[in-house]
């Protein structure tokens, strides 16, 4: 299987997509002629002429509702956020707008729309363009929302996205653009809502998505080196949410630890604690736990930096303590 | 570019337009006031909920806009939505069913007064958020362009929305790219409580798309023939030439912002409501029918008639509609049904 890039995959999936269905564009800020603020859109110019991959002023809400009302009409449009952080001026047309239509219009009006781009911190950009946001959307009922970690993953869950009849939120990890991934060179697809068990292990179960699946997978490395096996779910998509994986690891394991980038208060993490609790109680022999970023805005400073986001050290520590090792 | 239209449209208009289609206007602004009258009534009966918007005083806007429209044309327009469904053909049982949070309601008692939707006659909306909707129109009109057909879309939307946002980031998209898309604000002079010149640094609205380099025009939103005029002509251009239009209907509206309200409340006088009220659209138009011979006094009072029974076959259509059942709580949430969530039927 060729070894290709988490950005390469995007493309690849975007370009497929583009080829397969007419009703399929890319529209956002310098997705054209620059190629993508991250290269995810390498070449689509070229390829699909600027009908289908569509430059914009740099106008979030305005954009993100053009595509919502070309989606009104049947169109399929993805919308590239440059960041995430970006959405925040797009996001009335995505919550009131794309969430909403199918259900207040009594079942007239889908939205087959994906959003998608880069989220998370990456290295020094400061709090303005360091923030993972999946768990503001996926509190909203009417999007569904994706957080793929790995090439492979990401690939198949685009199409899959693109291919769906509701909004989709689609989380790309800012820093894994460059990792790399077997990625098939045959056409497939991953379904929105279906977990995968990235790590297998009997002691502990990590719940971690996006980048942070790399982080605990780092932690369960040096963790297996002192005779500890951590298994790993990455849930994929945040909404819906494949719960039973998870369950079904903590029957084996009985302890549980959930790794988020995001901050923790009212954080995603704090749901899934809960789905734990209310379906695995007899099961558990520790309390979740969970790794967070912490409750700041990201600061610029590397040492800060670096205590501000959760590590493998960090993770190594909530599972000795879920053991009671500490 | 801002042009206004001037009184020639009259008799331009009265020549031109056939007489079905001139009593057929003064129909549906009869037919759009009784219905909302009897909104008003039902409100006050609380068979309507929620906020409820009327649009009395405005009449002369919807029914001159929309008269210019193919049916498959699409509109989008604010929470002020009842007329334009009406006007642009959505049964008035249904849109009444929708108002009283019915099943049988457009929007299967899911969307009330401020979400009225109606696919098949090409109502893509009443939508709540004040200047919202106006990029979602904007991208109507971009895949009107994307698929090659020459459907309009027309967007309706309030003068304080001009000071949103949404509003100057669609026009510039719908000027840069050349959208077949229409943009008709309706300045009743207040939002909520507001008035244009308390909100907005220039009073002229129309002048607002000299910045994007967009086709303006101005017109006495009270008459309902210079509308047609002037909403008539953009509509060509559009089709022809792909040049968007942002039009300023200036009008009136004699009610409060929305049932809650007064009619005057703190920010407009008595004295100005009343005097406004002696412009009013339907009675306006209704002279210059007369004056023409197209119509006489029984005349008028046949087509009052027919909007009165409609009204009331409207309601008795409200109140023989079930309730949504409690099944319906978790329809329509997502397209591809999972979990709890599922699809209505048909
Ligand atoms: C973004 C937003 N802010 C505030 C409101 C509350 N609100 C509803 S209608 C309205 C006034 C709008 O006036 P205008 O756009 O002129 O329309 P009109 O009511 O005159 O038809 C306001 C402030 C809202 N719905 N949306």
């Amino acid at each position: 299987m060729p070894l290709i890039t988490y950005r390469d995959a995007l493309n690849q999936a975007l370009r497929e997509e583009l080829r397969r269905d007419p009703n399929v564009f890319l529209m956002g800020e310098e997705v054209g002629v620059y190629q993508g603020a991250y290269k995810v859109s390498k070449d689509l110019l070229q390829e699909f002429g600027e009908r289908r991959i569509i430059d914009t002023p740099i106008t979030e809400e305005g954009f993100t509702g053009v595509g919502i009302g070309a989606a009104m009409v049947g169109l399929r449009p993805v919308i590239e956020m440059m960041t995430w952080n970006f959405s925040l001026l797009a996001m009335d047309q995505i919550i009131n707008g794309a969430a909403k239509l199918l259900y207040m219009s009594g079942g007239q009006f889908s939205i087959p729309i994906v959003v998608r781009g880069p989220g998370g911190a990456a290295h020094q950009l400061a709090a303005q363009h360091s923030q993972s946001i999946e768990s503001w959307y996926a509190h909203v009922p009417g999007l569904k929302v994706v957080a793929p970690s790995t090439p492979y993953d990401a690939k198949g869950l685009l199409k899959s996205a693109i291919r769906d009849n509701d909004p989709v939120i689609f989380f790309e990890g800012e820093t894994l653009y460059g990792s790399k991934g077997e990625v098939p060179a045959e056409e497939y697809t991953i379904p929105i809502g279906v977990a995968d068990i990235k790590r297998q292990g009997t002691d502990v179960t990590l719940v971690a998505w996006s980048k942070m699946v790399m982080v605990a997978m780092k932690a369960a490395e040096q963790l297996a080196a002192e005779g500890i096996s951590c298994e790993i779910v990455d849930p994929r998509s945040l909404r819906p949410f494949d719960n039973a994986p998870i369950l079904a690891s903590i029957a084996k394991t009985n302890r549980c630890v959930i790794v988020e980038e995001g901050w923790p208060y009212a954080g995603l993490g704090a749901q899934i604690a809960y789905q734990i609790q209310q379906s695995a109680f007899d099961d558990l022999d520790a309390p979740v736990t969970r790794v967070t970023g912490a409750d700041v805005p990201m600061p610029y400073a590397r040492n800060l930096e670096h205590l501000a986001m959760p590590s493998p050290a960090s993770v190594v520590a909530a599972v000795r303590e879920v053991l009671y090792r500490s | 570019m801002a042009a206004t239209t001037t009184p020639d449209h009259i008799s331009r208009q009265l020549g031109s337009t056939p007489k079905a289609t001139l009593l057929d206007m003064l129909a549906k602004m009869l037919l759009g006031r009784r219905f909302e009258e009897k909104c008003a009534e039902m409100y006050a009966l609380q068979n309507i909920g929620g906020f409820c918007h009327l649009y009395i005083g405005q009449e002369a806007v919807a029914v001159g806009a929309l008269s210019t429209l193919r049916p498959d044309d699409a509109i989008f327009t604010s929470y002020r939505d009842h007329v334009h469904a009406i006007v642009k053909g959505c049964d008035p049982g249904r849109v009444m069913a929708e108002l009283f949070g019915r099943r049988d309601g457009v929007s299967k008692g899911k969307g009330g007064s401020m979400h009225l939707f109606d696919r098949q006659v090409g109502l893509y909306g009443g939508h709540a958020i004040v200047g919202g909707h106006i990029p979602l129109a904007t991208g109507v009109a971009f895949a009107s362009k994307y698929q090659q057909t020459d459907r309009v879309t027309l967007c309706f939307f309030g003068e304080a929305a001009v000071n949103i946002g949404a509003f100057h980031e669609s026009l510039n998209m719908a000027a840069l790219w050349k959208l077949p898309c229409i943009y008709i604000v309706e300045n009743n002079r207040y939002g909520m409580g507001t008035s244009i010149e308390r909100a907005s640094a220039i009073y002229d609205v129309a002048a607002r798309a000299s910045a994007y380099d967009m086709a303006s025009e101005t017109v006495d939103g009270m008459d309902v023939l210079a509308v047609r005029d002037c909403v008539g002509r953009a509509v060509e251009r559009v089709r022809s030439e792909h040049a968007p239009t942002l039009i300023e209907a200036r009008c009136y509206r004699f009610m409060g912002h929305s049932m809650s309200d007064p009619v005057h409340g703190h920010y407009r006088t008595k004295e100005e409501v009343e005097e406004q009220k002696l412009q009013d659209p339907i009675k306006a138009y209704f002279g210059r029918l007369l004056a023409a011979g197209l119509i006489d006094q029984n005349g008028l009072l046949e087509l009052d008639r027919e909007a009165r029974e409609t009204v009331e076959r409207a309601i008795r259509f409200a109140e023989a509609s079930p309730e949504p059942s409690a099944d319906d709580l978790y329809a329509d949430v997502y397209a591809e049904p999972y979990g709890p969530f599922r699809k209505s039927e048909a």
